[in-house]
């Protein structure tokens, strides 16, 4: 064997765990502290906005209560699908990140087949969640895991029917180039786009994004009041931190597909606010610390990055609000949604982005 | 050996074992696991072919829903979850010779000849969706709408088994 695959393979594990500590210090951090915040605020909650300077200090709080509570497996467990399960939720929740562009240039992979990808990994952590559920040998975990594996499969057809207009719409798979076939300003983002069928397609991926990603409305697979905590009941400590990290990851990976697919990706909403941000023109280049760097692009990233994640951050604010808000629906309710609303008006919807891409 | 040698045995042994493992474990959930596992390989197989939507596909399909599916329905049958069910018959030492005897004909015969391998340029790059799409909108657009028809047949079949006889219901 040649040494140099040894060498390829060691360098991109040493940049996935690069990335993923960025991601989980830059992207998950704040959003952690900001979804808590908002939420204490809405619902009169007291510790995350008390404990430090402006609540600063709840989440590294509970990362060490997390960290040295002791990790607690049942004695009728099945051990190694019980320690397995937290791993297979997790990891699918942070591979997506591998195709969403952060801006013109920053995006890992832009793999061609990019939102197929992403249905595909995301799917594996429905396996996960029932495994979690099913080991836990517990009447209160497999109620959850049930309950996870119908909804999260049911959701998931109304899901990729909301995918499919952008789709149609861009005529690529690739979520960079769905981005840029959303140039120029905020009229040709997808979701002001052809006669109301992008806005309409927007409606349906937030209703089943918010059941895939197991948000207020429909996360009745871990619906406190009826299940004690649903498919995670029996885990303590870091496993149980997985599953939440994974939930906040599915949060904000919701928000930046939506971004992504409907409101434009890094564009910014008018041409005068894209870089060069009021024609303001940069240097060039900038000698810093005796290297010469080639600062405009930089500045190009920073200001498509900051698009990006601020419009995803709205988008998070949005969904919090609708978690602390709504409150949960039926189990019945729930599939009668899926497959009697949802489903119907995504195929009718698609048919017509079809009509409509074909007349055009 | 190649990286691309090395990525393909590992793919290999990891179907194979887990496949080995759904016929012979007897615990039919972690049955089901490993079957998913086994699906997993497939689609690391495809990526090698670059296959890569076909890879993603099978993800989604197999492992996302079909595997679940079964998982649901294990867990909804009373009294197989936990069971130590033995997965052979009085038959399986009949069987075993006539499974081995089959797999050393389809080793002969696809060792017979060998087949041409040509690493695709870069085909992640230059992608296999759009003439996967063109193949079955067009050439082999009568197959493709007649598997959808054969599914949807499918479909309707099960809904009507499953739908429950009520007396004088009048829908």
């Amino acid at each position: 064997m040649d040494s140099g695959f040894i060498i390829t393979v060691a360098k991109m594990v040493g940049v996935a765990a690069v990335i993923l500590t960025f991601i989980l210090i830059v992207v998950m951090y704040p959003m952690i502290y900001g979804l808590r915040r908002v939420m204490a605020f809405m619902q009169s909650r007291i510790g995350p906005n008390r404990v430090g300077p402006q609540g600063l200090l709840q989440t590294p709080a509970d990362a060490l209560k997390l960290l040295h509570k002791e990790d607690i497996i049942p004695r009728g467990a099945d051990r190694w699908i019980f320690t397995i399960a937290p791993i297979l939720v997790f990891v699918p929740a942070y591979l997506v990140y591998v195709v969403i562009p952060f801006g013109k240039d920053l995006v890992a992979s832009d793999l061609n087949i990019g939102i197929v990808y992403v249905s595909a990994v995301t799917s594996i952590a429905i396996i996960g969640i029932v495994m979690a559920g099913w080991a836990s040998n517990n009447k209160w975990s497999l109620l959850g895991a049930f309950r996870a594996a119908a909804q999260l499969v049911s959701y998931e057809v109304p899901l990729v029917l909301a995918f499919c207009v952008p789709i149609v719409l861009a005529g690529t798979l690739s979520l960079q180039s769905i981005v840029i076939e959303q140039a120029g300003d905020v009229r040709n983002w997808f979701v002001f786009r052809a006669w109301g069928l992008g806005a309409l397609a927007f409606g349906i991926y937030l209703a089943a994004g918010l059941a895939e990603a197991n948000l207020t409305p429909f996360d009745i697979m871990e619906a406190e009041s009826e299940l004690v905590a649903g498919f995670n009941v029996e885990y303590s400590g870091m496993k149980f931190a997985l599953f939440f990290l994974a939930e906040f990851a599915a949060a904000f990976t919701l928000s930046a597909l939506a971004v992504t697919l409907f409101f434009g990706g890094w564009q910014a909403p008018f041409s005068f606010l894209a870089y060069p941000v009021f024609g303001i023109k940069v240097p060039e280049t900038l000698t810093l610390l005796g290297r010469t760097v080639p600062f405009a692009a930089w500045t190009e990233h920073a200001v498509q990055f900051a698009w990006f994640f601020g419009k995803s951050l709205a988008m998070v604010f949005a969904l919090i609000w609708v978690r602390a808000t709504l409150p949960r629906v039926r189990v019945d309710q729930l599939m009668n949604l899926a497959w009697k609303v949802l489903i119907p008006i995504g195929l009718v919807n698609l048919v017509l982005a079809g009509f409509y891409v074909a007349l055009k | 050996m190649t990286g691309q040698g090395v990525a393909f045995a590992v793919l290999a042994a990891i179907t194979i074992i887990s496949a080995l493992l759904v016929v012979t474990i007897k615990n039919i959930v972690r049955s089901a696991l490993f079957l998913a596992l086994s699906f997993v390989g497939v689609a690391g197989l495809y990526i090698l072919l670059n296959a890569e939507f076909l890879a993603a596909v099978q993800v989604l399909i197999y492992v996302g829903a079909i595997t679940v599916l079964m998982l649901f329905a294990i867990m909804l049958t009373q009294q197989i979850m936990s069971a130590k069910i033995s997965q052979t018959t009085e038959w399986f030492w009949l069987a075993l010779p006539m499974a081995l005897a089959m797999l050393a004909t389809l080793i002969f015969f696809f060792a017979m000849r060998t087949y041409p391998v040509n690493p695709a340029p870069d085909a992640l790059a230059v992608g296999t969706t759009m003439p996967l799409a063109e193949a079955l909108l067009k050439p082999y657009l009568l197959p493709f709408e007649l598997a959808s028809f054969i599914l949807l047949a499918a479909l309707v079949g099960a809904i009507v088994i499953a739908r429950e006889e009520k007396p004088g219901a009048t829908d």
